[in-house]
C-alpha cells in the first residue's frame, strides 16, 4: 500500500464506520423488523397491516403537500426580492431568515399553542374586541401552519442560492431581446431555479411528511399522521408496543419519499442548470 | 442631415450612488454608423450604452429615438439590442434556443424562426452548433452566440459593452475585422463602448472620447489622432509628447526654448498653448543639424521601431526611431512643420505628456485598472 492510499483510507475510516453504525445498521433493522414477527419468523403479514392505514398515509400526504405548496408561495417572492438586494442587506435579510432556527424547535411549537389556544392570544385578543372567538389549536389547519412556520426557511434557503446566481446581466439580456416582466419570469427566472425549487421542495416535504411533533402538539390527537402512529408503535402511549407493524409503515413512508423524489428529480432533468441537489 | 440621426441624447445628465456620473451630455448618433465609445475606467461610456438602451433612464434630458423621445420607454420595447460584456447567455438553453430566445417573445411562426436562426448562424460561422450547450463552447463561440441572439431580433442599433475584452489578443484581432464586416454587411448602426484606443481607430466611423462624464472630443479616427482637442485626447490616443508652448504668431509657436514654424494659426499673440508632437514624427539627426539637442536616456526595441526617451533640458521626449541610438548618446532632434500639432489649454495641460515617469511598470499598472471597471459596472 502506498503512503498515498494510506492516508486516503484513514482519512475515510471513520466515516465509514460511522456510516455505518448510524445510517446502514439502523435501516437493516428497520427492514428487519418490518418484515418479520413478533418471534422472529419471516412474514409479509406487517407490510399488508399497513393497508388500515391508508387513510393516514393520506392525511399525511395531502397535509404535507398542503404545506409544500404555500412554503413555496411564500419562499419564492421573498428569495427573489433578498436576491434582489444590495449585498450587505441580504444578508442581514438571510439573518432573519434564519433567526428562528436559532431557538428550540419544541418551545416555537409550543409558543404557537399558546398563541392559537382557546383561551391563547389571539383569542383573547378577538374577544376583548368584543367577538365569539374561535377554534384553532387542534385542526388540520393549525398543523399546517406549524409545518410552514417551521420549514419555510429550508424553502427559502435553496431557492434564494440558485436565484443570487443568476446575473442581473442575464435578466437585462432578456428584456433586451424583447420579454416583459411576466416573459422574464416565465422563460429565465423559473426555469434557472428550478434546481433550487426541488431542494427547497424535498427539504419541506419530507419532514412535514413524517413529523409528528407538531402534529401532536398543535393537532392534539384530532389530527393523526403516520408519523404520529410510527410513534405509537415504538412507545406505545396509547397502545401496545409493536416494533414490527411500526417498523413496516417506516419502511413504506421511506419508500414514498424516494418515490416523490425521484419524480422531482425527473423534472430537473430537462431544465439543469445546476442546483443544490 | 438632422433626419439622418437615428439617436440623438439631449442634456443628458445621470447620478449613481451620489456620484455624477454624466454632466449635460449632448451626442447623436447617425444611421448605420460605427461609432465608438472611448475612455478610461469610469468615463461614463457604459453608462450611456446603458441609458441608450433604456436599463437606465436620466436624471435630466431627453433620448430620442428616429424621431421619438423614448426617454421613459422600458429596454423590451425598443429597437435596440446589447451585446454585454460577459455575453450573460441563457445557461439552461442551448445555442439555438437563445438565438431564438428574442423572436420566441416575439411569438414568430416556427417556420420563421428556424430559418432565422439559421441564417445567424452562418452569418457568425457557427453552423452545426445548434444543439450544442452554451457551458461547453469556448469564450469565441459564446460571443458569437451573443451576436448572434442580438442580430437575430432584427434590430436597428446593436450597442456593444466591450464585447472583446474577455477575449485572448489574436481572437480579438480577428472579432474587431469579424464585427466590421457584419456591421456593413447588415447596414445597421453600432455603438460600441471600450477603453482600447487601437480597437476604436481601427473599427470605428466615429470615435467620442469621454473622461469624466463629458465628452472631450467627436471626430473621425484620422482627426482624432491627428487634431487632438486637448491634453487628454492627445495622451489616450497612442502616445504623445506634450509641451508647453507660447504661440508667438500665426504658424511660429516657441517650445523647448526653440522657435519651430508650424500649420497652425488662429491663436491671439502670445498665447499660452499645449504642443503635441507624436513619437513617430520626430526625426533623430546629428547633433549640429538639430533644432535642439538632447541625450538619450533608455532605449526599448519594440519589433518595428525602438522607442527611445531623450532628455533635453529635463523634459523627456518619447521618440520612436528605426535607427538604432545607443543610450547615452547626444542627438539633434528635427521637427517638420505638419509634426507639430497646437492645442488651446485646457484643464488637461500638464497632466500628461512628459516620459520622465514612463516605464513598462506604469503602463502594466493602468491595465489593472481597466480589469477592474468591468466588476464595478456591473454593481
Amino acid at each position: 500500500m502506498n503512503r498515498k492510499s494510506l492516508t486516503k483510507t484513514l482519512v475515510t475510516t471513520p466515516y465509514t464506520i460511522w456510516m455505518i453504525i448510524f445510517v446502514v445498521v439502523p435501516i437493516a433493522l428497520v427492514v428487519y423488523y418490518a418484515l418479520t414477527d413478533a418471534d422472529g419468523h419471516f412474514t409479509t403479514e406487517n407490510i399488508f397491516a399497513i393497508v388500515d392505514y391508508g387513510k393516514t398515509f393520506a392525511v399525511s400526504l395531502e397535509l404535507a403537500l398542503i404545506s409544500t405548496a404555500i412554503c413555496l408561495l411564500l419562499a419564492y417572492p421573498l428569495a427573489y426580492t433578498i436576491s434582489r438586494m444590495h449585498t450587505r442587506r441580504q444578508s442581514t435579510m438571510i439573518m432573519l431568515v434564519m433567526l428562528p432556527m436559532w431557538m428550540n424547535f419544541l418551545i416555537r411549537t409550543y409558543a404557537w399553542m399558546t398563541i392559537l389556544e382557546n383561551n391563547g392570544l389571539i383569542n383573547r385578543f378577538v374577544r376583548m374586541l368584543g367577538g365569539e372567538g374561535f377554534r384553532m389549536i387542534n385542526t388540520n389547519g393549525a398543523v399546517v401552519l406549524g409545518m410552514v412556520y417551521n420549514f419555510l426557511p429550508y424553502m427559502i434557503l435553496p431557492i434564494y442560492t440558485v436565484l443570487t446566481k443568476i446575473e442581473q446581466s442575464t435578466i437585462e439580456a432578456a428584456q433586451d431581446l424583447g420579454a416583459n416582466r411576466v416573459q422574464v419570469f416565465r422563460r429565465i427566472l423559473f426555469p434557472m431555479s428550478v434546481p433550487g425549487i426541488i431542494s427547497g421542495v424535498t427539504m419541506v416535504f419530507v419532514p412535514a411528511v413524517s413529523t409528528f411533533v407538531i402534529s401532536k402538539l398543535l393537532g392534539g390527537g384530532k389530527t393523526f399522521l403516520i408519523g404520529d402512529i410510527i410513534e405509537n408503535y415504538f412507545l406505545g402511549n396509547t397502545g401496545t408496543v409493536n416494533y414490527n407493524i411500526g417498523a413496516s409503515l417506516s419502511l413504506v413512508l421511506m419508500l414514498l419519499i424516494l418515490i416523490s423524489m425521484a419524480i422531482m428529480n425527473h423534472f430537473d432533468k430537462d431544465e439543469s442548470a445546476g442546483g443544490m441537489l | 442631415m438632422e433626419n439622418n440621426r437615428i439617436i440623438d441624447l439631449q442634456n443628458i445628465s445621470i447620478a449613481l450612488g451620489g456620484e455624477q456620473i454624466l454632466k449635460d451630455l449632448n451626442l447623436y448618433i447617425n444611421d448605420k454608423e460605427f461609432m465608438t465609445l472611448l475612455g478610461p475606467s469610469g468615463c461614463g461610456k457604459t453608462t450611456t450604452l446603458r441609458i441608450i438602451a433604456g436599463f437606465l433612464a436620466p436624471d435630466t434630458g431627453k433620448v430620442i429615438f428616429s424621431g421619438k423621445d423614448v426617454t421613459n420607454i422600458p429596454p423590451h420595447k425598443r429597437q435596440v439590442n446589447t451585446i454585454f460584456q460577459r455575453y450573460a447567455l441563457f445557461p439552461h438553453l442551448n445555442v439555438y434556443e437563445n438565438i431564438a430566445f428574442g423572436l420566441r417573445v416575439q411569438k414568430c411562426r416556427e417556420a420563421e424562426i428556424r430559418q432565422t436562426v439559421t441564417e445567424m448562424l452562418s452569418l457568425v460561422n457557427l453552423k452545426g452548433f445548434e444543439k450544442r450547450n452554451i457551458q461547453s463552447l469556448s469564450g469565441g463561440q459564446q460571443q458569437r452566440v451573443a451576436i448572434a441572439r442580438a442580430l437575430a431580433v432584427k434590430p436597428r442599433v446593436l450597442l456593444l459593452d466591450e464585447p472583446l475584452g474577455a477575449l485572448d489578443l489574436k481572437l480579438r484581432k480577428d472579432m474587431q475585422v469579424e464585427l466590421k464586416n457584419i456591421q456593413q454587411r447588415l447596414g445597421i448602426t453600432f455603438v460600441y463602448v471600450t477603453h482600447d484606443q487601437e480597437e476604436a481607430l481601427s473599427m470605428s466611423d466615429t470615435i467620442v472620447v469621454m473622461d469624466g462624464g463629458v465628452i472631450q472630443q467627436v471626430g473621425t479616427p484620422i482627426d482624432i489622432y491627428n487634431e487632438p482637442k486637448n491634453a487628454f485626447v492627445a495622451d489616450f490616443i497612442g502616445e504623445s509628447n506634450i509641451l508647453d508652448g507660447i504661440m508667438r504668431d500665426d504658424l511660429v509657436a516657441e517650445f523647448a526654448g526653440h522657435r519651430f514654424e508650424c500649420l497652425d494659426k488662429g491663436f491671439q499673440k502670445n498665447e499660452p498653448v499645449d504642443v503635441v508632437i507624436r513619437p513617430e514624427d520626430v526625426d533623430v539627426v546629428e547633433p549640429d543639424r538639430g533644432m535642439i539637442c538632447g541625450d538619450v536616456t533608455s532605449v526599448t526595441f519594440k519589433g518595428v521601431h525602438f522607442e527611445i526617451i531623450v532628455d533635453v533640458d529635463g523634459f523627456k521626449w518619447m521618440i520612436q526611431t528605426t535607427d538604432y541610438v545607443a543610450p547615452g548618446a547626444h542627438i539633434g532632434i528635427f521637427i517638420e512643420p505638419d509634426a507639430i500639432h497646437i492645442m488651446k489649454k485646457s484643464r488637461y495641460s500638464g497632466l500628461y505628456g512628459d516620459y520622465s515617469t514612463f516605464s513598462d511598470e506604469i503602463e502594466m499598472l493602468s491595465d489593472v485598472n481597466y480589469e477592474k471597471e468591468g466588476d464595478e459596472d456591473e454593481s
